[in-house]
């Protein structure tokens, strides 16, 4: 493994629970039901009860990029949306969020979604699904790749 | 961790993120592979399902069906300032085929990890990049005590188009995955020619 460069974020969750969101090959065997390393609160709890995003969650991909919005209404807001607003100090895409606060992935697309609603979180405009990357991205990628 | 450094950038401007599938079967080096040339350790992120959503035994209520949950392991390479590449790998059990769609949405490409100890892992994960139309490559992945097995031993036994790219390699080593992302990338690049000009 080389330079942790982007490392430095840490779990921005207070107390951290459960298991690191660090992988390992083949320690994945699916859990199922009662985990003994699950959350102490059930993850819906958290959307208060909604499994869907809002309208904005539409366009929230697993890599979709989300950056908080620097001059923000200073309101009180929930612990868990505090916590991605701090994460989210810098581009973050939403896998990344998911696993750095270890909360499930449906559940942070709601709680990102909300965000979104009230304008403290923005994102880039997603490209069509459909669409192919651009030539030049596709350039781009490959000169990076080689500069490894 | 509180710092006024990033909130004095009112603008700042959101890259472009862009993907890339790792593909093989359980214990082919999928997560190997991404950790040796990701810039971060490797994050696991979930999935929950409700046990109903994928047709398993109904057992009563909406609020006593357990969740099942599905991990996906993804590293992270900065392009530049306006691009991230993304390594995601493929969940390794079968059932889990319907997470495959949501990965493969807007992806450049996949790497298929093959193991020759067990190629038949990675049937599936062919079959699937060929139907969506999303190009590939297939890395051999060496372990230690496997046969060594040629390119076109593989091509053939994959039954993989002769235009399909098939590379030796170790993931272990940052250098050989590089290589395997490096083919990768040139295979979309000139399939998007080819597409263009066809």
């Amino acid at each position: 493994m080389t330079a942790p460069r982007g490392r430095g974020t840490g779990t921005p969750w207070d107390g951290g629970r459960g298991h690191p969101g660090t992988a390992v090959e083949g320690g994945h065997a699916p859990v199922v039901g009662d985990s003994t390393a699950g959350p102490l609160v059930r993850p819906y709890t958290m959307t208060k009860g909604r499994t869907r995003p809002g309208t904005d969650g539409g366009r929230l991909d697993l890599i979709t990029l989300v950056v908080t919005v620097a001059d923000r209404e200073d309101r009180a807001r929930e612990p868990e949306h505090e916590a991605i607003l701090r994460l989210c100090r810098k581009p973050v895409s939403v896998a990344e969020v998911s696993a750095r606060l270890d909360v499930p992935l449906t559940v942070v697309r709601v709680l990102l979604s909300d965000l979104l609603v009230e304008g403290d979180l923005r994102t880039r405009a997603a490209a069509p699904v459909t669409k192919l990357p651009e030539k030049k991205v596709l350039q781009a990628v490959l000169d990076g790749i080689r500069r490894l | 961790m509180a710092s006024a450094d990033s909130d004095t950038q009112p603008t700042e401007a959101i890259p472009h993120a862009v993907k890339i599938i790792v593909a093989g079967g359980f214990g082919a080096g999928k997560t190997t592979l991404v950790s040796s040339v990701s810039e971060i350790a490797p994050l696991s992120t979930e999935e929950l399902m409700t046990e109903a959503s994928y047709g398993v035994d109904d057992l009563g209520g909406i609020e006593d069906k357990t969740t099942t949950t599905v991990a996906l392991d993804f590293g992270r390479i900065t392009i530049s300032d306006d691009i991230v590449l993304y390594l995601f790998g493929t969940p390794g059990q079968d059932r889990f085929w319907f997470m495959w769609e949501e990965l493969a949405e807007g992806a450049l490409g996949s790497v298929i990890l093959a193991d020759t100890r067990r190629l038949d892992t990675c049937f599936h994960a062919v079959d699937f990049f060929e139907r969506r139309n999303l190009p590939f490559v297939v890395a051999v992945n060496r372990f230690e005590g496997a046969t060594a097995y040629s390119e076109e031993e593989v091509r053939e036994a994959l039954d993989v188009s002769a235009s399909v790219p098939v590379v030796m390699a170790d993931a272990r080593e940052r250098m050989s995955s590089k290589e395997v992302l490096v083919e990768l990338v040139s295979h979309v690049l000139r399939s998007r020619q080819a597409a263009l000009s066809g």
